[in-house]
């Protein structure tokens, strides 16, 4: 009961943070300095989540750092999400092996 | 006819996002069940929450009893970047984005689900958002579920190595157009290098928090610099 009651209150703030503005804010923005910003603001969050979390994310620096810098190669030569994903997580399998 | 195929390649541009939260929700499930909810109560979180930071500081507020204003602020803090990509994506929506589609679609507002959605040259419409959304939210709450039920039986190699999995995703996201424009390879190094300091210097700060503050001072900087003259100027071919 009291458990739900948390679930209820997480989701119910965590939805009007979304909602409001997304369906209320209907202009369209003229500001060339607003639109920058925003064309900017999915990069910047991307970039701020990742660094220096990613090194965290395995337990272990070495393996993390190793899995981090394949990720970062097949992203220069372009290849889609998913194979870039993978094959960190691989290396990161594989570098705990022999750390 | 037109509203399925934007739901198909909604769907399949969300397959990289699921399999990503597949392994990052799983993980979730684990440190819920850990921290005393059942698998089920974890998978209910994931599904009416749809966000990785903020469940898991909701599920330490549960843990630790805290109060439910507490929860309340805990939330705010953490998720208020949606309301800044909801402002962001509500900036090139498809004339078919009615209130009541985005009184449903406001729901997907994730940070991938946003990046998908904002690196997209066409305005979106709902069915490709809420094909990005129902496959990212199957493998979200399924790993959810996976996680809390059977996570601890898992060999701590293969939950390490997927740990890494959702950063590998933003990374394959920001480096490509990093390597095509000056102005974004500044953001991103401008972003990483503040998220750095705000990790080390201000260590209390929580990490939603801390995205708010490097993103919002990034963007401002980047704006500054390498102001956009319109859509077509800037990106070549992305």
């Amino acid at each position: 009961m009291t458990i739900a009651l948390y679930i209820a209150v997480m989701a119910g703030v965590t939805y009007l943070i979304r909602m409001l503005p997304f369906a209320f804010f209907t202009k369209k923005i003229e500001s060339t300095f607003v639109k920058s910003l925003l064309y900017y603001m999915p990069y910047a969050v991307l970039s701020a989540m990742t660094i220096p979390a990613v090194f965290y994310s395995t337990g272990n620096l070495a393996t993390a750092i190793i899995g981090t810098a394949v990720a970062f190669v097949l992203a220069y030569f372009d290849l889609p999400l998913i194979v870039v994903a993978l094959a960190a997580a691989g290396s990161v399998f594989v570098a705990g092996i022999f750390i | 006819m037109m509203k399925r195929s934007s739901f198909l390649r909604g769907a399949v541009a969300g397959i990289p996002i699921a399999l990503g939260y597949l392994s990052v929700s799983f993980a979730f499930g684990i440190t819920a069940v850990r921290a005393g909810l059942t698998y089920f109560q974890a998978a209910m979180i994931s599904l009416t929450n749809l966000t990785s930071a903020g469940q898991v500081a909701g599920v330490e507020v549960i843990a630790a009893s805290g109060s439910l204003l507490e929860m309340a602020a805990v939330q705010l803090t953490i998720n208020l970047r949606y309301a800044l990509m909801g402002i962001s994506l509500s900036q090139n929506l498809d004339p078919r984005f009615t209130l009541p589609h985005r009184l449903i679609a406001a729901y997907g507002i994730t940070d991938e689900i946003f990046a998908v959605c904002s690196t997209n040259e066409e305005p979106i419409t709902p069915a490709y958002m809420y094909g990005i959304t129902a496959i990212a939210t199957l493998g979200w709450v399924s790993g959810t579920f996976i996680g809390g039920f059977a996570g601890q039986a898992l060999p701590a190699a293969v939950t390490a190595a997927l740990g890494i999995v959702i950063y590998g995703m933003f990374i394959a996201i920001i480096v490509p157009p990093a390597a095509k424009h000056r102005s974004i390879l500044f953001t991103v190094l401008l972003a990483a290098a503040l998220s750095i300091l705000c990790k080390y210097l201000l260590p209390s700060l929580s990490s939603g928090f801390s995205v708010i503050i490097c993103a919002v001072l990034t963007s401002v900087f980047a704006a500054l610099l390498f102001p956009k003259k319109d859509e077509e100027g800037e990106v070549s071919e992305a």
